[in-house]
């Protein structure tokens, strides 16, 4: 059927779309705030699954080290070369050893860990939990008398919130060897003086706010992928989507609480 | 006065723009089993989740034991699902734990067994269901359908439980294992001294393990009564489902509907 083109009916299409995606929007917020709180009100009480909780630390923590570490020894390599490069141009070849550690240590172990996190275990626990759901398990565990927020989502989100900043510690470490790495073997400064140069700069509010950041991004992960593992739609292509989802979102909100933080804690 | 397990009156739910339940009424004695036939997307899972609470009505009444649960906060829910057992249409084993761990998941962590009498008791309810102790070691992945099965069946009475639910416990397997499961479900149902609720349309199911049939059709209860009176039901609708004729008021309905 051949409609009439009319200016009009664009701008009703178009408003009517916009108010659609705002509504969803706020419907989403409401339905992830309460799921924050809820997560929360079970985390604080009884009864807990110390086995469960220990097993996540594993996956999430141990797991993503190896990762998390590649991802801080070449951020922190490349930061030497750049820097060095820059720097040059107006003979401050010098700074490369403060340069690193303060962006790693700062931003991007931080960012990067949380990023590679989002990559790894958000998109698994969105796929794992999806798939739960899709498959009656979560409603089982009801029926089995076994809350699953208790059971699923507060072992994981605990592990998240606790095991992100001891690998961004870690990764600040190799984050800042990969730069001593370079600056030794490639831009021929001395060892000795580069480690000093790095211990006097760093300050532990440099690396404390990193960590800070490290737990809020953990948090972001893991409640992200519970979150939309949680309320996957049904098949495959629901727990697809899910996970999607699941990554998508935490990157962003990583993103956008990186700035966050940084204008508070630096403010 | 007779001794209601669970009543449901007038429950109304739906799911955006779709009514699915209508005003549900049902009443199951205790010690009865009842089975509500109806066919795919007539409301019969929804009626079973908002009784186990799984999903929340919009409006009605669901009675356990005289009680009213509808409106029951978390703790008395949780205290409610120990009444419960639920055999899953797919099972619904977690397939990250071994066998007796599933068997014994409710016994470990809602009513803090020790793993070894857990171990124990879910040996014991393998063998109810016809499993062997060797079974109790293996991940569901490596069990076939029929296998899959009897343990959710073993699951669903480990924790002896006064009302049973079964979701379609005969889909998807095949004519002599579905004979195999229907023994089991009235054996264990007997043995316990249960009351079951069973959702299927698999009419060998229904003549083998209902007491009382129910039949839901557009939301709601259309026909109850004692098995013996299904087939002279007096209904066009419940006569052309337990015949699964083509042509009658159910198919006439839909496309009208469409």
């Amino acid at each position: 059927m051949l409609t009439k083109f009319h200016p009009l009916s664009w701008i009703s299409f178009l408003c009517q779309h916009i108010g659609a995606m705002i509504l969803a929007m706020c419907v989403m917020v409401g339905k992830l705030s309460a799921f924050v709180f809820d997560t929360m009100r079970h985390a604080v009480t009884p009864p807990w699954y110390p086995q469960k909780i220990l097993a996540q630390f594993v996956s999430i923590g141990f797991f993503s080290l190896a990762v998390v570490g590649m991802t801080a020894l070449f951020s922190g390599m490349v930061i030497a070369l750049q820097s060095y490069t820059g720097f040059s141009r107006f003979n401050a070849e010098g700074a490369v050893a403060n340069v690193v550690v303060l962006t790693i240590t700062r931003e991007l172990a931080p960012v990067l860990a949380g990023l590679m996190l989002a990559a790894r275990v958000g998109a698994s626990i969105a796929a794992e939990i999806g798939t739960m759901r899709v498959t009656e398990q979560i409603d089982a565990l009801r029926t089995l008398n076994v809350n699953p927020m208790k059971y699923l989502v507060v072992p994981r989100v605990l592990a998240g919130f606790i095991m992100l900043p001891i690998l961004v510690f870690i990764a600040d470490i190799i984050g800042v060897m990969g730069g001593w790495l370079v600056g030794v073997y490639v831009l021929d400064f001395s060892s000795a003086s580069y480690i000093n140069q790095t211990l006097d700069f760093v300050t532990w509010a440099d690396v404390n706010s990193g960590l800070i950041k490290a737990a809020v991004f953990g948090l972001i992960v893991t409640i992200m992928g519970c979150y939309n593992g949680y309320h996957s739609g049904r098949g495959a292509q629901g727990v697809g989507r899910a996970t999607t989802n699941a990554v998508v979102s935490s990157a962003i909100l990583i993103l956008i609480f990186n700035y966050i933080l940084t204008q508070v804690l630096f403010s | 006065m007779t001794d209601y397990k669970i009543q449901m009156k007038n429950v109304h739910k739906s799911f955006g723009s779709k009514h699915i339940l209508r005003g549900i009424d049902l009443n199951v004695e205790k010690g009865t089993s009842m089975v509500i036939i109806g066919g795919s997307g007539t409301g019969k899972s929804v009626s079973l989740k908002c009784i186990l609470g799984l999903i929340q009505p919009d409006s009605g009444s669901i009675k356990i034991d005289g009680e009213e649960t509808t409106e029951y906060n978390e703790q008395e829910r949780d205290a409610l699902m120990r009444k419960f057992g639920m055999l899953f249409q797919g099972g619904a084993l977690f397939d990250s734990l071994p066998v007796w761990q599933n068997v014994a998941f409710g016994l470990i962590h809602a009513e803090n067994m020790s793993h070894k009498d857990a171990h124990d008791v879910a040996v014991e309810k393998l063998k109810a269901v016809g499993l062997g102790s060797k079974v109790a070691d293996l991940f569901p992945a490596e069990l076939s359908g029929g296998m899959q099965k009897r343990v959710s069946l073993a699951r669903a009475i480990a924790t002896n439980p006064e009302i049973i639910f079964f979701d379609e416990p005969t889909t998807g397997l095949d004519p002599i294992m579905a004979d195999v499961i229907n023994d089991l479900i009235v054996q264990c149902v007997r043995d316990l001294g249960a009351t079951a609720l069973t959702i299927t349309h698999d009419m060998a199911s229904v003549r083998k393990i209902a007491d009382h049939v129910s039949m839901i059709y557009d939301g709601q209860i259309i026909w109850s009564d004692t098995i013996k009176h299904l087939d002279r039901s007096g209904s066009a609708f419940v006569d052309q489902f337990i015949h699964g004729r083509a042509d009658g008021p159910i198919t006439k309905h839909v496309s009208m509907t469409d």
